[in-house]
């Protein structure tokens, strides 16, 4: 039998839910035991857990202290995780189209200017990644992506803007992002896709999963508009590939 | 069919109920109705059950007008006067409404949400199981949005069955009780025992979304920062300036503020119906406390048909009998803390 992992810190948040924390930094090591816990407690139910919520380095499992207790949980959930995590044999894959720069993506000049570079190299950089789906969280679909090429690491902005629009790309700190809906933000904009990662009335109508694998390509904004009446019609417009 | 039309209403009103489960994992809020007990009384009131969807009226007036027959409705929640032609309407009691006949709501006194369940229900489109308002997604059925004057409801004729008027269970009083964590070990023992310790205020800027407090400053110890992780209802998160924010339905899935607290389940309707500039405290109690709470609040959640009591003598609030002038009926403090009469026999 393999060794076992350290255990996580189990977090009391409320009487209803516990944070099972792998790791106070974002570490992909951490993000493979949490959605690899994520995956064990779907697989194998514990009676009482009524929702789990994977995050960057935890997972919130949701529960109701009518059926079981704190203590008695922690108790299931310690020898789960710290299992390693199986190797991934199966994951998807999404190739996601970006409309990048010009009214897209109102911050891809500046982004080049303060890394010394050109647009141009930054769209290369960015599109060249290959990105891991880390987590899905703050309003729906909004899918915060591990993977972005060091050299594109950067603060975010000093005065987040209060509406950005569905569909942004951006990058912020150590991540990347796919946000679907209009929101606040306070990432850098490099463009725009036209892929709903939520969509209602559309089957799926989440279309990312935490743990998928996500890359991008660079499209005209005349295909964006083409693909995003695609897309409001119900089509995915996003390829997948399954590896 | 009949129809319930929203005759007038004001802003923070919109149809919640039990809330939208099983997607916070991609990033799909909850909302549903900010005091869930309130919920359940009005709900239990007109035989629907406890989390069917309701109208959550904001601290502001509402008035509705019964078209195309008889409707039957029940109010519960915050305290406000309450008239049908004049007649007063107690809370926490049901009413048939006949076609044509308007009731009106008054400001909240006290508190923020009221409830006014329909019997039969609110019918519209589920998504994830319910028809809760979420404005910000486009979420929400029959209005993805704030209710307007001229919105309205298809329902069921009203059934003719009597009206019945609820005993609630004596609720809590005193500090709102928390769990400390999940990042508690982000603040020193000096900030806890501020956080603790220190009188509170809800602003006036707060929402469906968050309640902000106004007290204090709290400091961090390692900044404000944190990589984002998962919210519940009731997470208390301390934001750069220091001035706490409870979380509520509406509430993003994640945030990346350290957390220093968590209302109890239990507690989360009474913060809900605090009202902006009302000073309270908060209180730190253990897990097995906040649990066992917990599954007392559910219980009796589930348990209100048994406090139904024929309206006969229904228990009319103070306000409302002053201003239809019927003076001279004893008065005792009941339990919610809000002046009733008992009219006598």
């Amino acid at each position: 039998m393999a060794a076992t992992l350290p255990p996580p810190r189990l977090l009391p948040s409320g009487d209803s839910a516990v944070t099972v924390e792998f790791s106070r930094t974002i570490d992909d090591a951490a993000n493979q035991r949490v959605l690899a816990l994520d995956k064990a407690l779907a697989a194998n139910p514990i009676d009482g857990i009524t929702e789990t919520v994977p995050t960057y380095r935890s997972l919130l499992v949701h529960y109701d202290p009518g059926k079981i207790g704190f203590d008695a949980l922690g108790d299931k959930l310690l020898p789960i995780a710290i299992q390693p995590p199986p190797p991934v044999t199966k994951t998807r894959r999404w190739r996601i189209p970006v409309a990048y720069g010009g009214e897209h993506g109102i911050d891809l000049e500046d982004v080049a200017k303060a890394l010394n570079t050109t647009p141009d190299d930054i769209v290369a950089r960015h599109a060249g990644g290959d990105y891991k789906v880390a987590m899905i969280g703050f309003t729906p679909g909004w899918s915060y992506l591990s993977g972005l090429d060091k050299s594109l690491h950067m603060s975010r902005r000093q005065n987040p803007r209060l509406l950005t629009p569905a569909g942004t790309i951006s990058i912020g700190g150590v991540q990347a992002g796919i946000q679907c809906l209009a929101a606040p933000s306070g990432w850098h904009l490099l463009g725009r896709t036209p892929v709903r990662t939520y969509q209602l009335h559309r089957n799926p109508t989440f279309l990312t999963e935490p743990g998928d694998r996500v890359t991008f390509f660079a499209i005209d904004h005349k295909t964006f508009e083409e693909l995003d009446r695609a897309a409001e019609a119900g089509e995915i417009v996003a390829e997948q590939v399954n590896a | 069919m009949s129809r319930l039309v929203v005759a007038s209403i004001g802003p923070a009103s919109s149809v919640q109920d039990g809330g939208r489960h099983g997607a916070q994992r991609y990033g799909l809020t909850v909302s549903g109705a900010m005091d869930r007990l309130a919920l359940a009384a009005a709900n239990t009131l007109v035989g629907n059950a406890p989390f069917a969807a309701a109208v959550e009226i904001g601290p502001f007036g509402a008035s509705f007008t019964a078209r195309d027959g008889a409707v039957r409705v029940a109010i519960s929640g915050a305290p406000r006067n309450a008239d049908v032609a004049g007649n007063p309407f107690a809370m926490d009691t049901s009413l048939t409404l006949k076609d044509g006949e308007t009731l009106t709501l008054g400001f909240a006194r006290g508190g923020a949400f009221t409830y006014l369940a329909i019997e039969g229900g609110i019918t519209g489109e589920l998504v994830f199981g319910s028809l809760a308002v979420n404005a910000r997604a486009g979420l929400g059925s029959p209005y993805p949005r704030p209710l307007q004057a001229g919105d309205e409801f298809s329902v069921d004729a009203a059934s003719g069955a009597p009206e019945m008027r609820i005993e609630l269970p004596k609720p809590a009083s005193g500090p709102i009780r928390v769990v400390l964590g999940p990042q508690d070990d982000e603040f020193d023992d000096a900030n806890k025992a501020l956080f603790l310790n220190s009188e509170w205020k809800i602003s006036a800027t707060s929402d469906r979304m968050g309640y902000r407090l106004e007290g204090p400053a709290i400091k961090h110890l390692h900044g404000h920062n944190i990589v984002s992780d998962g919210t519940v209802n009731g997470s208390i998160q301390v934001p750069g300036n220091g001035a706490p924010i409870a979380l509520m339905m509406d509430r993003g899935t994640s945030g990346g503020y350290p957390k220093i607290a968590t209302v109890i389940t239990a507690d989360i309707g009474r913060l809900a119906q605090t009202s902006a500039g009302t000073a309270f405290r908060f209180k730190a109690v253990s897990m097995a406390e906040a649990q066992d709470e917990a599954r007392k609040f559910a219980q009796a959640i589930q348990t209100l048909h048994d406090r139904l009591r024929p309206a006969d003598g229904v228990a009319l609030n103070l306000e409302a009998l002053s201003d239809a002038n019927v003076a001279g009926h004893a008065v005792n403090a009941v339990d919610a803390g809000t002046w009733q009469v008992t009219a006598e026999p």
